[in-house]
């Protein structure tokens, strides 16, 4: 029995060697060289030899660039907890109605999703564009006069522009996760408080919503982290422009990395989204996900 | 049984580690591969991504191949931006092409204080006397040559001759304050001045660089660079100039968002005439033409004039601003590639280049090969120029570059002010 074991133990150390090697040198090492570049002042070519300690996580603190990418972020968070997921989530509960070409709406509502963020940041463009674009043509025809002419083009409007863009993108997964949920409660509740007179709110707000708890948490987990990490869509929808107005942490470690050739800098800030990222993550796990990854119902039972 | 189905396993586990070690191995060891057997394989980056160049540059390389034996090329044409960055990756891997473009200056030379470029200086010396003047200052430092220059040209001002026409513009300006005016006459009949590509920030960095040109002069930027300080009242002053040009809003709608050769950019409205000028290099026709609706450009409605002189300044009016491209060469490239870029600048090759209209030569004898009459006027305005100063973005180190066009973006956007754009560059420049 004690052999056959340790040969199982081989057998898994077989398997897992080159899956552990792979990891290791795309994975572990990149993190590793960042972390150790952010303490150096380094272009990038050639080894680091200039070490200047915390010197570029000093200089972030008073970069108004990066300390705006931080605050640009938390808008885009608010605005996807306060708009963006709660009309997936109407639209979720719509969805779930028995309506005619149910099937049709749900593929439309999903299909931006399947498209990648560069090809909707190409899309958007053109869509957004001062002369030919459609926002452009629609608001003229409704009479509201060049008001779509400067969507991108404004320092005021871009980053809800931008907004607009992810939310068109990403509303119709969040719906898909809703929906997914709410088709996993069991119709019985549902009839149960519609005998002891329980209105539609009162069902949504008493049963759905409850149920749906895990759903939301893990569905606001995905979108914080997305947000935090958004490159590709501003990219090559506005380059982070105009001038610097949309950039977001991953931007502004690209300028400086590839740009500015601060290699030693853009390090700290990719250090910094990876440790925000860790943070938010574990944090969000240990406090908000608990029950979700405790997960089984019987183990609630022994707790209590 | 069921040893004989662990050991099996097993065994797929070591065939699965094998193969997975065979092509980590693979990756490593590609590139040696490739120049230690019999072909030398030539890896050549350029950036003429279109028609005409991409075929022409693709038949000198066919013929290269066929006169010498062995040699194989491996040509990977990219659009301008995307150049820029898989170069910068693959040349901090420590892996650079063995042939690439470059526009000199402070990135080029970056690249070479790292080691990751070959001087060519004794190389390029064979046909260094075939050059028009002055052709190998954007790539020489220190007495050294980095790269071989292909081709020139200078930033101007396009202009379509209808709209200047219609806001009754008779003679062209030569002075900053003439240049107001004339913007100032195309805005009360109608038309936008000027076309500009705000996304790209690149465009923008010309007018604060030529301002700084026609009010410092030449010495000002050179010295300013060496010492790190562009707080010179001349700098300020020539920000404000450009902000009282901006005052006057004469770019198009939406320009913070617009690209240089996008479909609605400032190339397509130019060529479709839907603004009157714009400050660009010798290659603005040929993107205009391409960009506009049914590829046809303005034809012979296009016009040339060298950035206007600003009264008091220090700067002449026949000072140029602008810059070519080159080819270096990679630290680990073979003694062909070298031999190559020789090859190309063979007064033949070079003809062909300059005919096809999308360059202007660096060989002095090739000059009879430009035929365009914009180019040609380019060509003249240049062979007159009394002095030149390359790209601001690329003649410094790459963070400073960035910041001036970051900056001035900003100036021209109406959201910061000249003596704080003069600020910001220098402490860029100061950070290094």
């Amino acid at each position: 029995m004690v052999r056959r074991r340790r040969r199982t133990w081989s057998t898994i150390a077989l398997f897992l060697t080159p899956a552990l090697l792979i990891f290791g040198l795309l994975v572990l090492t990149p993190m590793v060289v960042a972390a150790y570049s952010s303490f150096f002042s380094w272009n990038g070519f050639g080894a680091p030899t200039d070490f200047v300690g915390l010197g570029n996580f000093r200089r972030l603190l008073v970069d108004d660039i990066f300390v705006g990418d931080l605050e640009r972020t938390l808008l885009l968070i608010v605005l996807s907890m306060v708009i963006q997921l709660p009309v997936a989530l109407a639209l979720a509960m719509l969805l779930n109605q028995p309506l005619r070409g149910r099937r049709l709406y749900r593929m439309v509502f999903f299909a931006p999703y399947v498209l990648s963020e560069v090809v909707t940041a190409v899309l958007f463009t053109m869509i957004f564009s001062p002369n030919q674009g459609l926002a452009n043509h629609l608001t003229r025809l409704v009479g509201l006069g060049d008001l779509g002419a400067t969507w991108l083009a404004d320092t005021d409007t871009v980053m809800y522009s931008l907004f607009f863009v992810i939310s068109w993108k990403y509303f119709g997964f969040h719906t898909i996760l809703y929906l997914a949920g709410r088709q996993a409660i069991p119709q019985e509740l549902h009839e149960a408080a519609a005998l002891d007179g329980a209105g539609g709110w009162n069902a949504f707000r008493h049963i759905t919503l409850p149920l749906l708890g895990g759903t939301i948490r893990i569905s606001v987990f995905l979108s914080i982290l997305g947000t935090i990490q958004l490159f590709d869509m501003v990219w090559v929808l506005t380059g982070g422009g105009p001038i610097r107005s949309s950039e977001t942490l991953a931007v502004t470690m690209f300028q400086e990395g590839f740009k500015r050739f601060h290699v030693g800098y853009a390090s700290a800030i990719s250090m910094v989204i990876f440790l925000i990222s860790l943070t938010f993550g574990l944090l969000y796990q240990r406090f908000v996900l608990r029950r979700d990854l405790e997960g089984a119902v019987t183990t609630m039972g022994d707790q209590r | 049984m069921t040893s004989t189905r662990i050991s099996r396993r097993s065994l797929l586990g070591l065939a699965g580690a094998a193969a997975g070690a065979t092509l980590l191995g693979a990756c490593g060891g590609g590139d040696s591969g490739g120049k230690s057997g019999s072909t030398k394989t030539i890896k050549w980056w350029h950036i003429a991504n279109t028609d005409p160049m991409l075929s022409k540059w693709a038949e000198m390389a066919h013929q290269f191949e066929a006169a010498h034996p062995g040699v194989k090329f491996e040509i990977t044409p990219l659009e301008n931006e995307a150049f820029k960055t898989k170069l910068t990756t693959n040349i901090q891997a420590g892996n650079p092409p063995d042939i690439f473009h470059t526009w000199g200056g402070g990135v080029l030379f970056q690249q070479a204080d790292a080691g990751m470029v070959k001087d060519i200086t004794a190389d390029v010396a064979a046909w260094k006397d075939t050059l028009i003047p002055a052709a190998l200052d954007p790539y020489s430092t220190g007495g050294k040559t980095y790269a071989s220059p292909v081709d020139t040209g200078m930033v101007g001002f396009w202009y379509n001759k209808d709209l200047f026409g219609k806001a009754g513009i008779t003679t062209l300006p030569a002075t900053w304050a003439d240049y107001l005016d004339a913007v100032r006459k195309l805005k009360a009949a109608g038309v936008t001045p000027i076309a500009l590509a705000g996304k790209e920030k690149w465009p923008g960095h010309y007018y604060w660089a030529y301002l700084a040109m026609r009010v410092g002069g030449l010495d000002a930027l050179k010295q300013a660079a060496a010492n790190k300080d562009f707080t010179a009242p001349d700098f300020v002053s020539a920000g404000a100039h450009l902000k009282e040009l901006v005052d006057l809003q004469p770019f198009q709608t939406g320009f913070l968002a617009a690209g240089y050769s996008t479909p609605d950019g400032q190339a397509a409205t130019m060529g479709n005439g839907k603004a009157a000028m714009e400050l660009m290099g010798q290659w603005a026709p040929g993107v205009e033409t391409d960009s506009s609706a049914g590829k046809k450009g303005l034809g012979d409605k296009l016009g040339f004039f060298p950035f206007p002189a600003v009264d008091g300044g220090k700067g002449q009016i026949t000072d140029a601003f602008g810059g070519g491209g080159g080819f270096a060469v990679g630290k680990d490239a073979p003694p062909e590639a070298v031999e190559f870029l020789k090859f190309i600048a063979q007064p033949d090759n070079a003809r062909t280049e300059a005919k096809t209209a999308a360059v202007l030569p660096v060989v002095a004898a090739a000059a009879d090969a430009v035929t365009d009459p914009n180019l040609k006027l380019v060509a003249a305005t240049l062979a007159k120029s009394t002095g030149f100063q390359l790209y601001l973005d690329q003649a410094y180190a790459p963070a400073v570059g960035q910041q001036v066009n970051d900056s001035v973006a900003e100036l021209m956007a109406g959201k910061t002010s000249p003596d704080k754009v003069a600020k910001a560059i220098t402490d860029a420049a100061k950070q290094g």
